[in-house]
Formats: C-alpha cells, sequence, structure tokens
C-alpha cells in the first residue's frame, strides 16, 4: 500500500491504518477476494454480462450482415404497407437495447447491489 | 447560393443561448476550487445520474448525429438509418462492461484505470497518446463541420468569414471550459440536450400529424418525392462495398465504450451505481433521439425533397435536411430555433472534448508522468488549463485548414481508433487476471498503429470515391472504415503482449484490490 499512496488516498488508506492502530487484523483484498460471498457476487456478474454481450452483439451483427447481404430481403414489404422488413428489424434492434437495458438494471439493483453493499459494509466494519 | 430563413434572425436566438450558458457557466465556474482536480475535471463527482445521462446525450448527439443522419436518411434513406443503429447499439457495452467499475476504479481518466494494477507511467503515456489522437480527430471533424453550417444557418459564404466564425466558435468554448471546469461544460451539455431534443420531438410530431400518425403513409410520401423510388426504403443506395459497411458497424458499435470524452462523464458522478443510472438515461434520450431522426430523415425526404438538399444551390449539402425541413414546416422562426440548436450542439461536443484531452494531458502525461505523481493539484489544474488554451487553438487552426475538406471519415476514424486502441485494452484490465503493462502497451500502440496506417492508405484518403486528396492514389487497403482488421488485431495484440510480457512483482495483490474495489465500489474515490 505504502508504495501507491496517490492512488488510494483517503478512505481505504485511513482504514488500513486505523485497522494497524487497534492491532485487529483487518482482511487485505486477497482475503476478500478468495471469500465465498465475493466469488458469488463476481459469479453472478459475470454469468449476467458475458452472455448477454455475447448475445446483443452477434444480433447486431446478424443485421449488419442481413444489410449488406441480403437487402432484398430487408426490401420486402410488411402485410401491404410501406414499412418493409428491414425497418422493422432495424426497430428491434432499439427495442431489444431498452428491453436489456431495463432488465440489467433489474438484475443489478436487485442481486448485484445488494451482494456489493454487504461486502463494502464487512470489509469497512471489519477494519474500522 | 440560396440562402433560407433570416441569418440575422438566426444569429440572435444563438447568441441567445450563448448568453445564458455563459451566465450559467460564470455562476457555477464560481463554485470550482481553484486547487481541486475533483472539482476541475470531475464537478466534484456531485452530477445525479439523470443529469450526467442527459450531459452525456448532450455530449454524444453531435452535429453529424442529428444533421448528418437525418440527411442521410433523407437523401440515402435507409443506410443513414444504419448509422443510428451503431450508435446506439453502442451503449450496451458501455453499460454492461464498462461504466460501473471504470467509475469504481479510476479519478479521472482512462489511464488511471489502466495504471491501477500496470506500470504506471508507461500505460499512462499510452492511455495519454491514444486519448489524444482519438480528442483530435473528433474536434477537427466537429470544427470542420462548422464550417458547411456557417454556410448553411448564417448565409456566410467567404471562407474568410467563415474562418471567422469557426474562430468564434473556438474561442466560446475555450472560455466555457477555462471558467466553468467540468462543471460548467456539463451544464451546457445538459442545456444542450434538452433544446435539442424539444426542437427535434416538435418537428417530429409536426411531420407525423401531417400524415395523421400513419408511419407508412410517411414512407409513402417519401417514396413520390425521392429521385430513388422505393429503394429508400431498404439498405443499399449510400454503402455498396458490402464489407465496408459490417467494417464501419463494427468500429460503431464497439467504439462508443472507448471514446476518452464519454468515459471521462462517468466520473462526474459520485458511485458505480449513479454511473450505471447516467448510462440508463442517456441509452433512452440517444435511442428516442434516434427515433426521431428517421421521422426528420424520411419527413424531409418528403417535404424538402432529395433534389433539392443535394442541388449545388443549397449550402451545406446532405447536413441541410433538417434546418430546411424547419423552414418548410415552421418558416424562419423554427429554422432559426433548429440553427441556434446546432451550434450549440458543436459548441457542447467541442467542450466536452477540450476538457477531456487537457485532463488527460495534466492529469496522465504532466502530473504522473513528467512530474512522477510528485505534482500538486493546484499546479495539475493549472496545466490543465494552459492545455485546454492550446488545444482550442490547435482546434480552430484544424477547423479552418479542414473547412470544407469531406470529414465525415475523422468521426469514423475516431470510433475505430477508440474501438482498437482502448476498449480491448478497458476490457483486459478489468477483466482479465493476467493481464499485463506489456499486453496494455501492444494493444494501445499496436491498435493505434494498425488503424492509423489503414486509414492513410484507405480509398478514404486517397483513390476512392470522395477522397480527401484528389489528384493522387496510394490506396491499398480496400476498406475505407479499417475497423474489421484493427480491432480484432488489437484484442490479439494484447494477448500476445501479455504472454510475452511475463509475470509482474506484486501482480496478485494489485490484481486483487483492483477486481474487488471494481466490483465492490469499496474505496471509490467520492
Amino acid at each position: 500500500m505504502a508504495s501507491r499512496p496517490s492512488r488510494s488516498g483517503g478512505l481505504v488508506e485511513r482504514i488500513v491504518s486505523n485497522a494497524t492502530l487497534n492491532e485487529r487484523p483487518a482482511p487485505t483484498y486477497e482475503d476478500v477476494q478468495r471469500s465465498a460471498a465475493f466469488t458469488d457476487l463476481k459469479r453472478r456478474l459475470r454469468r449476467f454480462v458475458f452472455p448477454m454481450s455475447a448475445g446483443f452483439l452477434l444480433w447486431y451483427l446478424a443485421y449488419v450482415v442481413l444489410a449488406s447481404y441480403a437487402p432484398g430481403f430487408m426490401a420486402t414489404r410488411v402485410a401491404g404497407s410501406h414499412i418493409t422488413v428491414g425497418l422493422l428489424l432495424g426497430l428491434g434492434q432499439f427495442v431489444t437495447t431498452f428491453v436489456i437495458t431495463q432488465i440489467y438494471v433489474r438484475y443489478a439493483e436487485r442481486t448485484l447491489d445488494p451482494r456489493a453493499r454487504d461486502i463494502r459494509r464487512h470489509v469497512e466494519k471489519a477494519r474500522r | 447560393m440560396t440562402v433560407v430563413g433570416s441569418p440575422a434572425l438566426n444569429i440572435a436566438i444563438f447568441s441567445g443561448f450563448v448568453l445564458v450558458t455563459l451566465a450559467v457557466v460564470l455562476r457555477v465556474g464560481r463554485t470550482n476550487r481553484s486547487s481541486s482536480t475533483a472539482d476541475y475535471f470531475a464537478a466534484g463527482r456531485a452530477f445525479s445520474g439523470a443529469e450526467n445521462g442527459t450531459a452525456i446525450a448532450g455530449d454524444y448527439l453531435s452535429a453529424a448525429s442529428f444533421l448528418g443522419i437525418a440527411g442521410a436518411i433523407a437523401v440515402h434513406g435507409y443506410d443513414g438509418f444504419l448509422y443510428s443503429i451503431g450508435f446506439l447499439v453502442a451503449w450496451l457495452v458501455a453499460l454492461l462492461l464498462v461504466a460501473e467499475l471504470l467509475r469504481n476504479t479510476g479519478r479521472f481518466t482512462m489511464g488511471d484505470v489502466l495504471a491501477f494494477r500496470m506500470r504506471r507511467r508507461p500505460v499512462r503515456a499510452a492511455a495519454a497518446t491514444s486519448t489524444l489522437v482519438v480528442s483530435f480527430f473528433y474536434l477537427l471533424a466537429q470544427m470542420a463541420g462548422a464550417g458547411g453550417l456557417v454556410a448553411l444557418l448564417l448565409g456566410v459564404t467567404g471562407k474568410a468569414h467563415q474562418a471567422l466564425v469557426i474562430a468564434v466558435v473556438g474561442i466560446l468554448m475555450i472560455v466555457y471550459v477555462l471558467v466553468g471546469g467540468m462543471k460548467g461544460t456539463t451544464y451546457v451539455q445538459i442545456i444542450k440536450a434538452v433544446l435539442l431534443l424539444l426542437g427535434a420531438a416538435v418537428m417530429a410530431m409536426w411531420v407525423l400529424g401531417e400524415v395523421g400518425l400513419n408511419l407508412s403513409t410517411l414512407l409513402g410520401n417519401a417514396v413520390e418525392r425521392s429521385t430513388h423510388g422505393e429503394a429508400i426504403l431498404a439498405p443499399g443506395l449510400q454503402y455498396t462495398n458490402k464489407v465496408d459497411l459490417i467494417s464501419l458497424g463494427l468500429a460503431l458499435v464497439l467504439g462508443t465504450a472507448g471514446l476518452p470524452h464519454i468515459l471521462m462523464r462517468f466520473y462526474t458522478v459520485p458511485s458505480g451505481q449513479e454511473a450505471r443510472r447516467s448510462v440508463v438515461w442517456s441509452i433512452w434520450l440517444i435511442g428516442v433521439f434516434y427515433l426521431i431522426t428517421l421521422v426528420l430523415g424520411y419527413g424531409a425526404a418528403w417535404l424538402v425533397g432529395p433534389d433539392v438538399i443535394t442541388s449545388p444551390n443549397t449550402p451545406g449539402g446532405t447536413n441541410s435536411a433538417a434546418p430546411l425541413l424547419a423552414y418548410a414546416l415552421g418558416g424562419p422562426l423554427l429554422l432559426g430555433l433548429i440553427s441556434a440548436v446546432a451550434f450549440a450542439t458543436i459548441l457542447a461536443v467541442v467542450a466536452g472534448l477540450t476538457i477531456t484531452a487537457s485532463a488527460s494531458f495534466a492529469h496522465d502525461l504532466w502530473a504522473n508522468v513528467i512530474k512522477k505523481g510528485r505534482a500538486d493539484t493546484r499546479q495539475e489544474v493549472k496545466v490543465a488549463r494552459l492545455t485546454a488554451v492550446v488545444v482550442g487553438l490547435v482546434a480552430i487552426g484544424g477547423g479552418i485548414l479542414a473547412n470544407g475538406q469531406n470529414v465525415a471519415f475523422l468521426v469514423a476514424l475516431a470510433f475505430a481508433v477508440a474501438a482498437s486502441a482502448n476498449l480491448p485494452t478497458l476490457l483486459y484490465s478489468l477483466y482479465w487476471r493476467r493481464f499485463n503493462t506489456i499486453g496494455a502497451l501492444f494493444s494501445i500502440y499496436g491498435g493505434l498503429a494498425i488503424c492509423l496506417v489503414l486509414i492513410v492508405f484507405s480509398p478514404a484518403v486517397s483513390g476512392g470515391p470522395k477522397p480527401m486528396l484528389t489528384g493522387v492514389d496510394f490506396h491499398w487497403f480496400p476498406l475505407e472504415n479499417p475497423g474489421l482488421v484493427s480491432i480484432p488485431a488489437s484484442f490479439l495484440l494484447g494477448i500476445i503482449g501479455t504472454f510475452a510480457g511475463g509475470r509482474e512483482d506484486d501482480d496478485e495483490h494489485r490484481q486483487a484490490e483492483m477486481e474487488v474495489r471494481a466490483l465492490t465500489g469499496l474505496g471509490a474515490e467520492r
């Protein structure tokens, strides 16, 4: 810690020095990283964001590939109107973006935030 | 050369905007403590997610998005819409993978995040280099675009007079940044975003009202008026090179989350959760705005007509579609309002870029590389202010020189560099335990170099349909956008560099600290 004062000045530095003063062993970052609560949080975060990112990127690339290589298909009219398949797929990208945003917010607020807060409080308390 | 509307009215409305924002900037500027880097670079981290999200929309919706996309849809139809989809979907990368972790581990710049667990001086220098390159290209595109806008909106057609207006825009922007810092810049962006969204929404409702809220009727009317007929309802009119379109798409979707002026905005809120809320706000605002531009574009195709928009008698070319539509709908007053909003757009985006470039120079290069972290914050702010002036002057000079050039590729280049140099490095350092200094240097400098070389030898610079240099042809790379090659190459270089670099001292400890802080917000800068 001492070698890098500029970055972790403030809270962490204070926590560590207080912990040293009280001569109570405070959990190190490695301890936290290895803890069950943290690995659970990390798994829940990655299990959500990685597949979801792969999903929306593939769906977007599929759309771009269709636009470049299948303009005829994209020009197909829907139900006798002037609205085309390409327009609907494009609007579909907007809809999925909005939906994924809201699903993530819900997931983060219900699943990630409480767990992150618990870990934070636990560490801050132990180091006080 | 025809001038529509009343330049005097346009100037009056624009001056009104400048006076109001200047008053706001002066007011908030007084609350900045002169020795506080957190105040100057990050607005004291006091903005809420909603405020910051609106400011992000104001920062992101540049003149290229508003005038450019509406114009592209009006003239080329569907292909203009493709652009906006990439610009929007890109925000999911920022939301899911970048925003919160970045906020929890950095203070002001992308360099902070990289320096967390790698050798600080080399990675900061690398991060500052790519930040300055991206900001420069983006800035140049905005300033050069200003010349065309001036011609259109104020009836200023002489090159010398346009240069004068570009200089005035640049000086105003320098004043905003010097006086207001990040706080002032943020307020300018918020005000601009609200005006832009309101103005565009009014126009879109007006257009939809004319066709009884029936989108199909609007499209039918546009088809009837367009010289291209039904082709405007499907892709293929503007982008004829299929691989190039995919390359552009990739650069757009992966570029946003690596744009330094967007990343820096995440530090103006107090926590990771607020950073998340910021992105959610900006996704909704930007998404709704692009839906509006779809209506405006087809509305302009119908009510103004692509033949009028592209006519050599119309100054500004495709950029004139939205202003001409405003004139067709609401006469000189609506044109004046929309013109003022377009100017405000340039001002707000340019201010955001300037503060980002100056922060990266002062914080990463000067304070941490040159002064090795021993500079005091008062000096750091002073250096940042000085840099802002230099960046502003360079932008004015570049804008005057590039006035009238084909600058669309500059924005695409900025996105390609951001996607190739910045995003892989950020993602690796946030998610890949083994990633190290050599890996970071490989992916930043490698991605940057490949991007720049491919651009120089692309048909966008020489030999293409609309090249920057005419009369010479030295291109050998077939694509206008380098993304398809440079982005995967940079991801690969990051991996190669990491394995070549081997383990570093203290690696485990720093990685543990970074990961715990990133995910829990423990010890985040407040």
